[in-house]
């Protein structure tokens, strides 16, 4: 069953093979047994758990099952579950029970889903290892002394470790789609305005995007038809009709036209990730499709300009932490300044603070005009880069990290190599474009290398196709570490 | 040597709307702490503002009504600060793309000491954005604690920012006072300035004439027009005098404590924050499309200036008394209410016991002419007997005093209280007859030049009359038998 896709737990569930409580049940067993060593969890509430797996029953045995229905989800720690524990991976919200649903939350509980628990995350999605979490940092389930990427880091360790059917993450530079690569999964954020950002804690609001984590792009395919949807609470939610993303995943490549970035193929890009990338395109081309080389100029700026646009949202959207009305508040002080400057000093770790600082500097009365709006005119120009690209070709392909799954710590000190961790990610979060990893073989150090599909806007149904139809002919993304 | 006083407003005005600028929480006023503070309000993490139409929509009627500039785009910065009645720690504003652009507000000034005349100015308003608003520290909710109440949190207010035109307290409270007519006039404000919803902040700096502008100091959070004058006043006389000791005029911001009649300085320039505006990610640029603006301008009342100068060309009304009534919408429409009633002919009489009478009682008894217990239909009932004569001047004040405390109707009070006139002239000439005998004496004198007697005559008629006689038919009665 751990090993099944949803479309078979799902036809199960509906068999009356396994009932919603059996299924959330042995996760839970696995997450008692196993979440110590990953840690890929920071709150379980079984009882609320099972108590929804009960209702799924009810609702199969009744026949009004979904897709969905009855399966365990792993949310990521930063969307708000009514009476659920959210910290958002901070000491900051170490103990905020969360009062109301995120609009994604909402999509699969009407969708008869679990929530199978608030898995673990670099504090306030700001991280590329895992390492930032106030809670400690996620395993790589393939080799426990690597990182499993990150900000959704816990979601990937889960998802790899059969610690949950399938997951919920959030990307913001690549926070899906660089610990999918690492943990050898398949994750996919989808359109900026796709999925509404309505109780997703938010880090940088202009490049936040909820997707899902799973096994396979089918997987994720039948999450995101419960994920997206107009939501009128959240401004920059787009109001398109309901697509479905299942309907285009048999179709076949034949002509299917891949653009290869040149600079993504370039310098810093570790020999193994280069071919195992190469074999996945040769697999495509071997499935019909040709690939055309592109190139995108202004991408090398993407890593700079992200380092000030994001950081400088940051800096705005976590000033409500100021420990006057909820979360973290210091002991001690003496006046209303000392509370705030102990309790954000005490409240968030080292890399928050960090991001704070730089964002507040760069949005100062004399700084702001040679970096918040010259940052604002390259990213038109990366999206720009996007738009003449897609010209020629329908997706672009490439790796989705520089390398794979580096040792915990081995980046700690050096913040800027980190950075580089998501050097092909985030100019797909500045341009609002989808983008999705899929696993496509293993590294020299036998972990997982991802490859980066890119779409242009609205075309998640191709992406997915062209990973589907990769997946059924491969066999990648069935690996399992346990 | 000869000082200029340099004056420029900035007004927040609450808006009308039902609920909040960015969410579905009440705005109403009074509530119980934080009983109107909802997820938003309180800035729980995840969430995130949606515009509210209504605060555009009146952000728009107040353009038009200026005549400014409606911004087909505009956009939505943080100004970002750290105080515990601001949640989210940034309020949400417009910075380098207000709403409402460039506009003017023709205002009349009441010179306010010395014999000026009234005179007409008019004070171009710079811009108008829309924010929201923080909400409010209680000191002392509990022992030694500070208490945050965030029900204000969120209320959409509409900030309004004047060029320095104006160049005297009489001046500036002329604008505030038009500025304060108009928001309510149009719909988009209560204006109550207990409740707060209209407060002033006023920038002010003197020079010696000729010289170029000094440095203001901007006096905050005015509720009161009386408070504005005193405030300007005190405040221009502590500038003059300090540069004429030999000082300087550091910039800064000040508080007018009504008590002292001073203005004491709050932080100086150097405290001043860097606010680090920039566009708020978390909602799209506010697009005014041709369509809402047709909406908006076809909802769009008379406004009061054009009402003012329709009462001066078409009743003949003076420039004050056209002011007088167009001090509010509801005054107006009293008065057009009885003019149409009685007649454009009877606008004048109208025009007077409005402003004279019937504003008295209402000051007098606190009031508001909507809140006005004689109806336009009462007083019409009244007026029109002033007019045909059925009643004399002090007559009409008994039926208004009854009309005010009893109700009623004008007919029946005059007939119940015996208050008709007598337009008689046969019965007025045996009245005057009956006098001028009784007192040979005193006419005598009259006739012999004495002619102030002639009040006595008018005195004794009236008595004898009971107050009844017509005025002007005594009056040429009396002129005609004393002549003899």
């Amino acid at each position: 069953m751990l090993n099944s896709s949803l479309k078979q737990m799902a036809a199960a569930l509906r068999a009356n093979e396994i009932s919603s409580v059996e299924l959330t049940g042995l996760y839970l067993e696995r997450i008692a047994a196993h979440n110590p060593s990953y840690n890929a969890y920071i709150t379980v509430n079984p009882e609320m758990s099972l108590q929804q797996a009960r209702l799924a029953d009810e609702m199969l045995a009744r026949g009004q099952a979904q897709p969905l229905t009855g399966i365990p989800i792993g949310q990521k720690d930063i969307f708000c579950a009514k009476g659920w524990r959210t910290t958002c991976g901070s000491k900051m919200l170490a103990d905020f029970i969360a009062p109301y649903d995120a609009h994604v939350i909402e999509q699969f509980n009407a969708a008869g889903a679990i929530n199978l628990g608030k898995t673990n995350m670099d504090e306030f999605a700001m991280g590329s290892s895992n390492e930032t979490s106030y809670f400690g940092p996620v395993k790589n389930p393939w080799d426990q002394t690597r990182v499993p990427g990150g900000s959704s880091g816990g979601a990937a360790s889960a998802v790899a470790a059969r610690l949950c059917a399938a997951a919920t993450g959030t990307d913001t530079g690549g926070s899906i789609r660089q610990p999918a690569a690492l943990c050898g999964i398949t994750g996919i954020k989808p359109t900026y305005g796709t999925v509404s950002r309505y109780g997703m804690i938010a880090f940088a609001s202009s490049l936040d995007q909820a997707g899902p984590m799973a096994r396979s792009a089918e997987d994720c395919a039948l999450l995101l038809n419960a994920m997206t949807g107009f939501d009128e609470r959240d401004s920059t939610s787009l109001q398109r009709e309901k697509e479905d993303y299942v309907r285009d995943l048999d179709l076949p490549l034949k002509g299917l036209r891949i653009g290869l970035p040149r600079e993504f193929f370039a310098e810093g890009l570790s020999p193994d990730v280069a071919a195992r990338v190469e074999d996945a395109l040769s697999e495509y081309r071997r499935l019909g499709a040709v690939t055309v080389d592109i190139s995108l100029p202004n991408s090398k700026l993407a890593v700079p300009v992200y380092y000030v646009l994001a950081p400088a949202e940051a800096s705005s959207n976590l000033s409500r932490y100021d420990g006057v009305r909820y979360g973290y508040r210091a002991p001690e002080y003496a006046d209303i300044t000392e509370m705030y400057e102990k309790s954000r000093s005490q409240g968030f770790g080292n890399e928050v603070k960090r991001r704070i600082m730089i964002g507040t500097y760069v949005l100062s009365h004399g700084y702001y005009d040679a970096y918040y709006l010259q940052a604002q005119k390259i990213r038109r120009l990366i999206a720009q880069d996007f738009a003449e690209a897609f010209k020629q070709c329908d997706v672009i392909m490439g790796p989705t990290s520089p390398s794979t799954a580096f040792r915990l710590g081995e980046k700690g000190d050096d913040p800027v190599q980190m950075y580089l961790s998501d050097i092909y990610t985030i100019a797909v979060n500045l341009a609002g474009l989808p983008g999705m990893s899929i696993p496509c073989g293993f590294g020299d150090n036998g972990m997982p290398v991802g490859m980066q599909i890119i779409g242009d806007y609205f075309s998640e149904a191709r992406m997915l196709n062209a990973a589907h139809q990769y997946q059924l002919a491969t066999d990648w993304h069935s690996r399992s570490p346990v | 040597m000869t000082w200029e006083t340099v004056i420029g407003l900035e007004v927040h005005t609450q808006l009308s709307t039902c609920s909040k600028i960015f969410s579905g929480a009440s705005t109403a006023y009074g509530a119980e702490p934080n009983t109107q503070a909802d997820a938003v309000s309180i800035a729980l993490p995840g969430v995130l503002p949606v515009l509210n139409k209504g605060a555009v929509e009146r952000a728009i009627r107040f353009g038009l009504a200026i005549g400014a500039h409606i911004a087909p785009r505009s956009v939505f910065a943080r100004k970002n600060y750290f105080y515990p009645d601001l949640p989210k720690g940034y309020q949400i504003s417009q910075f380098d793309l207000p709403v409402v652009g460039m506009g003017a507000l023709k205002i009349q000034v009441e010179p306010l000491s010395g014999n000026a005349k009234p005179y007409e100015k008019t004070v171009r308003i710079t811009r108008a954005h829309l924010e929201e608003d923080a909400g409010k520290s209680v000191h002392g909710a509990a022992q030694g604690m500070t208490g945050v109440d965030l029900n204000r949190a969120g209320t959409p207010l509409l900030e309004i920012v004047s060029e320095p035109d104006m160049c005297s307290p009489a001046e500036a409270v002329a604008y505030a006072k038009a500025l304060h007519t108009l928001v309510r006039w149009i719909g988009i404000s209560d204006g109550n300035m207990q409740e707060g919803s209209f407060r002033c902040d006023v920038n002010v700096s003197v020079r010696r004439k000729g010289e170029p502008l000094g440095t203001r100091r901007e006096i905050k959070n005015l509720n009161s027009f009386k408070f504005m004058q005193q405030a300007i006043d005190y405040e221009v006389q502590w500038q003059i005098d300090t540069i004429e000791s030999g000082g300087k005029i550091q910039q800064a911001t000040v508080l007018f404590n009504p008590d002292t009649g001073e203005t004491r300085a709050m932080r100086s320039k150097e405290d001043a924050h860097d606010y680090r505006y920039f566009p708020d990610p978390d909602l799209l640029p506010l697009a005014i499309t041709p369509e809402m603006m047709v909406e908006v301008r076809s909802a769009m009342p008379e406004l009061p200036e054009a009402r003012r100068m329709r009462y001066i060309e078409q009743y003949g009304l003076t420039s004050y008394d056209a002011s007088a009534l167009t001090s509010s919408r509801e005054m107006a429409d009293y008065f057009d209410s009885c003019v149409s009633l009685a007649g454009p002919a009877n606008a004048k009489l109208a025009a007077n016991w409005i402003i004279g009478e019937v504003s008295a009682q209402l000051n007098r008894d606190n009031l508001d002419i909507a809140q006005c217990p004689v109806s336009p239909q009462q007083l019409h009932g009244m007026l029109i007997r002033i007019a045909d004569n059925t009643i004399s001047n002090s007559g009409a004040k008994e039926v208004f005093r009854t009309l005010w405390s009893e109700g009623g109707d004008a007919d029946a009070i005059i007939e119940a209280k015996g208050l008709k006139q007598v337009s008689d002239s046969s019965a007025i000439e045996l009245l005057v007859d009956g006098i001028l005998a009784d007192n040979a004496d005193k006419v005598a004198e009259y006739r012999s030049g004495k002619e102030k007697l002639f009040g006595f005559f008018v005195g004794l008629a009236m008595k004898a009359s009971k107050g009844k006689a017509n005025p002007t038919q005594l009056n040429e009665i009396l002129q005609k038998k004393l002549a003899g």
